[in-house]
C-alpha cells in the first residue's frame, strides 16, 4: 500500500467503541439456532451463544455475525447511522398498503348457484331471484362506497354463489364503476370468481372487452373434481376444463386463473392436484386450507382433518413442485411464494389474510346481495350461519364513515392487532403472519385467540420455518424459490 | 489506444491567444457564416489536389511533412499533426492551447460514447482510482466545457461527465448539465459521482431541477459495511452521505446507477453487498459490477487490488443472480468471456470505451471476439492467467444444429 494511503484498521478503529440494538424479535427455528426478524422484517439466523453474545454487547466487531447483523440492521454502531434511514424506509414501504386503505371490494350479485358444493359457506339452489339477487339500487350504493376508499388501486371482484347466474347486475357495476373511474382515474380492475359451467362467448366477449379476469376453481382430478362440487349432470370437472380453454381463447392465458378448495379427499392426492393443473398448463398452484367457514363447519367437513394433516398434504405438494422445477417445468407455488416475498423485498404481499392489522375492512370489504356490508368473506360466511359479528352495517342505513368507524370493524382491529397480542407481539414470525380475528373468533371464540392451539399459528410458523430450512440448506431449492419472488 | 491530445505541437500562425474550443469541419463548402468558428480539417493527400477554402479560423492537417505544409496552408493559422490523429473527423470538438501548442480532444462524433472531465478535484480518495485527483484551480475547466457544449453534434448518443469529483462543482455542474438539456435533449447524459453532495438536500433540489430527459448519475458503493467502503474510498463518514445521497436523488425521482469496481478489498463481500442493494436500494436504476483498470492509483495499489477474476467468479455469478432474481438491472462491464462463468454472459457488456479498448495476442484466434469486452489498454501490466481463445470447435455443434433444422 502507498504510504499515502489509511491502511483498513484506520477506518475500522470506531468498531471498538461498542454498538447499539436495533428493535427485532428472536425465536427459535429448530434445537440449535434462533431466527431474528427485525421491523422491516428482514430476518438472520443465529446459534445461541452467538445470540447470547449479541444481546449482550460481547459480539466481536471483525467476526461473520457482527457484519451481518450490521449490514442487515439490526445493530447501529458509531462508524455509521444510516442504517436508521434505511430502516425506516423499509418500514414506510413495508407499511404503505395501509395508507392505501380498501384495495378489493366483492360484490356478491347472487347466492344462487347450480351447484351444491358441501364445503361451500353460502350457496343457495334457488329460482327465486328476487329474494338472492342483488338489486341495481344495492349495487349503485355499495359503488358509492366502493370509491369512498382512497385505494389508488381498485379491485372489484364478484364472488357467489355463482355470479354469472346475474351477469345483468355484473355488467351494471362494471359500467357504472368505468363511469365513475372517469373522473377517479383509479387503477381499477374487475374479476369474476365463476365456476366457468354456464360461461359462453358472449360473457367471455364483454370480459375481454372490459378487461375483466376470470377466476375458477378446480379442485384436481375429474373424480375428486366432481366428487366435491356436484351439479346437476355431474359434469362439473368437464365444464369447467372447456370454459377455461374457452376463456382462455378469448381473454389470454393469463386473464384465466384457477384456485383449488382441499378436502379430507384431496389430502392424499396432492401430486395428482398438481398434475392436473400442470396438465391444463397453469404456472401456478395455490395449495389452501380448507377454511373454517359456514357450511364447511356444519357438515363436520373442516374437523374431518387437522393442521397437521394438511401440512403434510402441503409439504408433499411443495417437495413435488420443486421437483418439477428442478425438471425444468417453471411452477409456483402461491402460498409459498407470497411468505417468500415478504421474507426476502421490501414489499408486503396484498394478501388480505397475512396482514397485521388485519386486512378486515380495511383491506377488503364485502358487499353481500341484500346490501349488508362485511368485514370480510369469512365474515359473511359466518353471517350466512346466523352469527353477525363481522357484519359492519347496510348500504342503505348507513354511511361510509359509520361503517368504517363501526365497534364491528375496529374492535377486532384492535384485538387482533399482533403487536400487543399475547406471544405475537415477541414472535420473530410474526412479519410473515398476520392478524386473524375472524378465524380465530370462528376457531377459538374471540378475535385473539389462544396462540398454542391456533391451526392459523401453527400452519404459518411450520410453512416459514420450512421455507427457511429450505433456502439455506438446498441450494436448488434457493435458486427456484427465488425466482417466485413478487417483485 | 488513441492519442487524444497532446502539446509542442507543430503550430504555424497560430496567435498566442487565450485557450479556446473548436469543431473541426471537413466541409471546403461550409457556408460562410460558420467558418469563423470552425477549424477546417484535411489529410495531407487531399491538400495538393484542391486549393484549400478561406475564412476557417484553423486549419488542422494531418499526416504529410511538416515543411510542405507551410507551403499548402501559406500564412494560414494552421496545425499539423501525425497519422496518430487520424481518427478526427468532421463535427469532433478540440480544445486549442496556443501558448503551449497544444490541444485536447473534447468529443468525437464517431465515438458512440464520449466522456468529459469536469474537474480534477475529488473529496474521495478511492484506492484504485483510474483518475487521480490533483488539488489545483481548475475552474476554467467548466468554461471550457460551457463552449464546448453547444458544438456537440445534437444526434451524440451518450455522453459522460467524470472527475474527480463534478458534484464539487456545486452550481457549475448544474450550469453544465443545463447547458445540456438546452443543447443536447437527446442525449444521454450520464455522470460519475462519489454521490456524497447529494446528502445535502438543496442540492439534489437543484439537480433534480434541471430536468434533462435522459440524465442518469452513476454512483459507488464498495461494500455493504461502511468501514470497508470508507476504506476503499479513503474518506470516513463517505458511506453514510453516499447512500444518503441516493435516497435524496431518488426520493426526487432521478436516474441513479449503483457502480462497483470489484477488486481484493471488494470481492467478498460481493453477495452480501448484492443482499443490501435488493432490501435497500432496490429502486436504482442499474448495477454495474466492474472490473478492474490498472491505471492511476491502481498501480502502486496493485498488490492489495489485484485478485485474478477468475479467482471471484463464485462471489460475482451468487452477486449477480440474486440481483436479477429481484429484477434489477445489472451489467458486468470490464470482463472477458474467457474468465466470466457461462452464466454470466448474458450480463456482460462492451463496456471499455473504444480509444482504450484492446485484445491480447491470444484473443486474435478466439471465436466469441467480437462479442467480448476485450481489455482497457492499461491491462498489460496485469491481466488474468485464465485468458483462453474460444475455438471453432467449440462452436460446431451449433452451426451443425443450425445445418440440421428443417
Amino acid at each position: 500500500m502507498a504510504t499515502k494511503f489509511e491502511r483498513r484498521e484506520h477506518f475500522e478503529a470506531s468498531l471498538g467503541n461498542g454498538y447499539r440494538l436495533l428493535p427485532f424479535s428472536f425465536s427459535p427455528l429448530n434445537d440449535r439456532d434462533y431466527i431474528l426478524t427485525n421491523q422491516a422484517g428482514q430476518y438472520t439466523l443465529l446459534d445461541r451463544p452467538t445470540l447470547e453474545d449479541l444481546v449482550r454487547h460481547r459480539l466481536e466487531p471483525r467476526s461473520d455475525a457482527y457484519a451481518t447483523l450490521k449490514s442487515q440492521h439490526f445493530l447501529l454502531d458509531s462508524d455509521s447511522n444510516v442504517a436508521v434511514d434505511l430502516l425506516a424506509l423499509k418500514v414506510r414501504t413495508k407499511n404503505s398498503q395501509f395508507t392505501n386503505f380498501t384495495g378489493l371490494h366483492i360484490f356478491v350479485p347472487t347466492l344462487r348457484c347450480e351447484h351444491s358444493c358441501p364445503y361451500c359457506q353460502v350457496s343457495r339452489q334457488s329460482d327465486d331471484k328476487t329474494a338472492f339477487d342483488m338489486s341495481f339500487e344495492t349495487a349503485n350504493r355499495s359503488l358509492g362506497m366502493v370509491f369512498r376508499s382512497p385505494s389508488p388501486a381498485i379491485k372489484i371482484e364478484f364472488q357467489g354463489g355463482e355470479p354469472m347466474l346475474n351477469f345483468e347486475l355484473i355488467r351494471h357495476i362494471v359500467v357504472c364503476a368505468e363511469r365513475i373511474n372517469q373522473i377517479e382515474h383509479r387503477n381499477l380492475q374487475f374479476v369474476i370468481a365463476t365456476n366457468l359451467a354456464l360461461v359462453n362467448d358472449d360473457v367471455l366477449s364483454y370480459c375481454k372487452a372490459h378487461d375483466i379476469l376470470i377466476s375458477t376453481s378446480l379442485d384436481g382430478p375429474k373424480d375428486l373434481h366432481n366428487r366435491n362440487r356436484p351439479r346437476p349432470g355431474g359434469d362439473s370437472y368437464e365444464r369447467t376444463v372447456a370454459g377455461i380453454a374457452k376463456a382462455r381463447d378469448i381473454l389470454g392465458r393469463d386473464r384465466v386463473s384457477a384456485l383449488m378448495t382441499t378436502t379430507e379427499a384431496s389430502l392424499g392426492r396432492v401430486v395428482e392436484i398438481i398434475d392436473e393443473y400442470v396438465r391444463l398448463n397453469f404456472d401456478r398452484i395455490f395449495l389452501r386450507p380448507l377454511s373454517p367457514y359456514g357450511f364447511a363447519i356444519k357438515t363436520k367437513s373442516y374437523q374431518a382433518y387437522d393442521a397437521d394433516d394438511w401440512l403434510d398434504f402441503y409439504f408433499c405438494g411443495l417437495k413435488y413442485i420443486l421437483q418439477l422445477n428442478r425438471d425444468g417445468l417453471y411452477f409456483v407455488e402461491h402460498y409459498a411464494s407470497i411468505i417468500l416475498s415478504r421474507m426476502l423485498t421490501p414489499f408486503e404481499s396484498g394478501f388480505v389474510d397475512l396482514r397485521n392489522p388485519a386486512g378486515i375492512g380495511i383491506g377488503a370489504l364485502v358487499y353481500n346481495y341484500d346490501g349488508e356490508v362485511y368485514a370480510s368473506d369469512e365474515g359473511r360466511m359466518l353471517a350466512e350461519m346466523h352469527d353477525k359479528t363481522f357484519r359492519l352495517g347496510n348500504v342503505h342505513e348507513n354511511t361510509w364513515e359509520e361503517i368504517m368507524t363501526s365497534s364491528a370493524l375496529l374492535d377486532p382491529l384492535e384485538q387482533s392487532f399482533a403487536g400487543s397480542v399475547p406471544m405475537c407481539f415477541e414472535c420473530a414470525y410474526q412479519p410473515y403472519c398476520g392478524a386473524e380475528p375472524v378465524f380465530h373468533y370462528a376457531t377459538q371464540g374471540d378475535f385473539v385467540g389462544h396462540k398454542p392451539s391456533s391451526a392459523f399459528c401453527h400452519r404459518n410458523m411450520a410453512i416459514t420455518r420450512h421455507l427457511i430450512e429450505l433456502l439455506r440448506t438446498d441450494e436448488d431449492a434457493n435458486r427456484i424459490l427465488m425466482s417466485w419472488l413478487r417483485i | 489506444m488513441l492519442t487524444l491530445g497532446g502539446e509542442s505541437l507543430t503550430f504555424r500562425n497560430v496567435r498566442d491567444e487565450p485557450p479556446f474550443v473548436i469543431r473541426l469541419s471537413d466541409n471546403p463548402s461550409l457556408p460562410r457564416p460558420l467558418r469563423p468558428e470552425s477549424a477546417f480539417l484535411f489529410r495531407e493527400a487531399q491538400a495538393n489536389a484542391t486549393e484549400l477554402p478561406d475564412g476557417f479560423r484553423l486549419y488542422v492537417q494531418i499526416g504529410g511533412r511538416v515543411e510542405g505544409a507551410e507551403e499548402r496552408t501559406q500564412d494560414r493559422p494552421s496545425i499539423v499533426l501525425s497519422t496518430a490523429y487520424n481518427y478526427l473527423g468532421d463535427g469532433d470538438v478540440l480544445r486549442i492551447v496556443p501558448h503551449r501548442r497544444g490541444l485536447r480532444v473534447l468529443f468525437r462524433r464517431s465515438a458512440n460514447h464520449n466522456s468529459i472531465l469536469l474537474t480534477e478535484q475529488c473529496n474521495n480518495y478511492c484506492l484504485m482510482c483510474s483518475q487521480p485527483p490533483k488539488r489545483i484551480d481548475d475552474s476554467w475547466i467548466i468554461n471550457q466545457v460551457l463552449q464546448a457544449i453547444p458544438l456537440i453534434d445534437s444526434a451524440a448518443k451518450e455522453i459522460t461527465f467524470t472527475g474527480g469529483e463534478p458534484t464539487l462543482l456545486g452550481d457549475d455542474l448544474i450550469r453544465v448539465l443545463s447547458a445540456c438539456k438546452s443543447w443536447l435533449p437527446r442525449t444521454a447524459i450520464h455522470v460519475l459521482s462519489n454521490g456524497r453532495r447529494y446528502a445535502d438536500p438543496a442540492f439534489a433540489d437543484a439537480y433534480a431541477q434541471v430536468q434533462h430527459p435522459d440524465l442518469m448519475v452513476g454512483i459507488p458503493v464498495y461494500s455493504d459495511l461502511s468501514s470497508i467502503h470508507d476504506y476503499v474510498v479513503q474518506a470516513d463518514g463517505a458511506f453514510d452521505e453516499t447512500i444518503r445521497g441516493i435516497l435524496n436523488l431518488k426520493v426526487r425521482h432521478q436516474r441513479v446507477e449503483v457502480r462497483v469496481v470489484i477488486h481484493k478489498q471488494t470481492y467478498e463481500r460481493l453477495p452480501q453487498l448484492a443482499e443490501f442493494l435488493v432490501r435497500n436500494l432496490l429502486f436504482v436504476d442499474h448495477v454495474a459490477l466492474m472490473g478492474l483498470e490498472i491505471t492511476g492509483f491502481t498501480r502502486p495499489n496493485l498488490a492489495d487490488l489485484w485478485i485474478d477474476p477468475f479467482d471471484y467468479q463464485k462471489e460475482l455469478e451468487s452477486a449477480v443472480h440474486k440481483l436479477a432474481s429481484y429484477k434489477m438491472n445489472v451489467s458486468i462491464y470490464n470482463h472477458q468471456l474467457c474468465v466470466l462463468d457461462s452464466r454470466l454472459w448474458p450480463y456482460a457488456r462492451k463496456s471499455i470505451s473504444d480509444w482504450k479498448n484492446e485484445y491480447l495476442p491470444e484473443c486474435l484466434s478466439c471465436t466469441k471476439r467480437s462479442d467480448c469486452g476485450g481489455f482497457f489498454s492499461s491491462a498489460r501490466l496485469r491481466y488474468s492467467d485464465h485468458i483462453a481463445p474460444f475455438s471453432a470447435r467449440a462452436l460446431q455443434p451449433e452451426v451443425m444444429l443450425l445445418g440440421a433444422s428443417p
